[in-house]
């Protein structure tokens, strides 16, 4: 998948959740507040079944997971081979 | 939406059903008397397999799928909401170190708990904390090597019995879950008695007065600590919550059903009142839909879809409400029998206005599902 579709399906799922009609690419998730408590869990469910691989552990870091960049990245690294 | 059972599911909810009718029905009200589970209770429900229902067989566990698992606690519920809790924080931890424990974790904890050899505990509310639970005041300082934990937990329940506890604290200021093992110097349980309901699960209030603990008892990683870690353990609280309602509703229908059919007023045996009979309409009407979000989370939760949170949210809403009106009911139906201890309706009603208030009250649920309606709305 490129780098579009995979953020184009972030920016989707997000959309259900965020009520923000111009959230940027770079807009911080969790740290502007941006998502209630629920969201966390939901955003892992979403990855793992969407991108089929387990987010575990040693991926919690707000780094992976604060933007539709940075989950993009977080995605394509997991993917990687 | 699938409501179908499959047949294996169909088989193992007879067992469960089996199971409660001899086992648990027949003693939860002296239970109740006794505020306490008796320990043989505990060792049948692992010698069946049910204190690691979740758990994966490869950890050591029964591997149940999320619908078995909610029948289990269907019936479960329906003979005592006192043990469904202690089931229910059983599930809560191992969920949790299932999906946020290291490797070493894992094996350390999980076969335990597969095989009932040790209860677990999940202590998150404190005696000035409840529904703002991020802002719990339990502290935790990493110094050599090891966490000293400091601060108060409230209403836990199995905190008088557990071996061991998923703690959530602060850390620098970040959430963070850690599991302290009982016998911990400077950890401290106190048994809280005389509740209204869910007397028998053996709540407790813990102390830590600098309980220190091994660095890798960290579970998960500091700032996820609610989030992710109680954020885990919650959606399954409040999934087997919301079953545990279903059985419970159906323990209040089953005996105002019985007693309607024994009991005659006016010369005639109550269930021909057509009053009495929009009391036990509103019961199986409720009862159903209750079952069906709850399977309809179930099916979610399988599939491991995103929107299972919230419909597991609403489902234990629904669920515990339904299970409020039908207890309030089936006392009313028994009339001053209902309010002796000669029948269980009166538990019912004490457990089933618990059932609102655990694993994150009511008014919390409808915040975050209104909420969720006006972001969709569009």
């Amino acid at each position: 998948m490129t780098t579009n579709g995979t953020k184009e399906k972030i920016r989707s799922f997000l959309s259900k959740y965020i009520k923000k009609k111009d959230l940027k690419e770079e807009d911080e998730l969790f740290t502007s507040r941006l998502v209630n408590s629920m969201f966390a869990m939901q955003l892992v469910l979403f990855i793992e079944k969407e991108f089929s691989f387990k987010v575990e552990n040693e991926d919690l870091d707000l780094k992976n997971f604060n933007s539709i960049n940075a989950i993009s990245a977080f995605v394509e690294r997991k993917a990687a081979p | 939406m699938r409501t179908e059972l499959t047949p294996e599911q169909s088989e193992q909810q007879e067992a469960f059903r089996a199971f409660a009718d001899e086992k648990i029905s027949p003693e939860a009200d002296q239970y109740d008397r006794d505020e306490r589970i008796p320990a043989e209770t505990l060792k049948r429900l692992a010698e069946k397999g049910y204190s690691g229902a979740t758990i994966p067989k490869e950890n050591g566990g029964s591997g149940m799928d999320m619908i078995t698992y909610g029948l289990l606690c269907e019936e479960i519920g329906r003979g005592s909401a006192s043990l469904l809790s202690l089931i229910t924080i059983q599930t809560m931890v191992s969920q949790a170190i299932l999906k946020w424990g290291d490797d070493s974790q894992k094996a350390q904890w999980l076969p335990k708990m597969g095989k009932g050899e040790i209860l677990c505990s999940f202590a998150l509310t404190e005696p000035e904390i409840g529904s703002d639970a991020k802002n719990v005041g339990t502290s935790a300082v990493l110094s050599d090597g090891t966490y000293l934990l400091n601060g108060r937990k409230k209403w836990i329940s199995g905190g008088q019995i557990a071996d061991l506890f998923l703690i959530i604290a602060q850390c620098d200021g970040a959430p963070a879950a850690f599991l302290v093992e009982r016998d911990t110097p400077g950890f401290f349980t106190e048994p809280i008695g005389d509740m209204m309901g869910f007397r028998s699960a053996m709540l407790a209030e813990i102390r830590m007065e600098d309980c220190r603990i091994p660095e890798e008892n960290l579970l998960g990683r500091i700032g996820f600590g609610f989030s992710h870690v109680a954020g885990t353990s919650l959606d399954f609280g409040r999934y087997s919550v919301a079953w545990g309602c279903v059985g419970l509703a159906r323990a209040c229908l089953e005996a105002s059903l019985d007693y309607t059919e024994k009991r005659k007023q006016f010369g005639v045996y109550l269930k021909e009142h057509q009053l009495i009979q929009g009391m036990i309409a509103d019961m199986i009407t409720n009862l159903k839909a209750a079952r069906m979000l709850c399977i309809h989370a179930g099916h979610l939760k399988d599939s491991g879809d995103p929107s299972v949170i919230m419909e597991t949210s609403v489902a234990k809403y629904f669920a515990s409400r339904i299970a409020v009106k039908a207890a309030m009911d089936a006392v009313q139906i028994h009339g001053a029998n209902g309010c002796s201890s000669q029948y269980p309706v009166q538990r019912y009603m004490r457990d089933a206005k618990v059932m609102e208030i655990i694993e994150g009250s009511n008014q919390i649920q409808q915040t975050l599902i209104a909420k969720y309606g006006y972001l969709i709305k569009d």
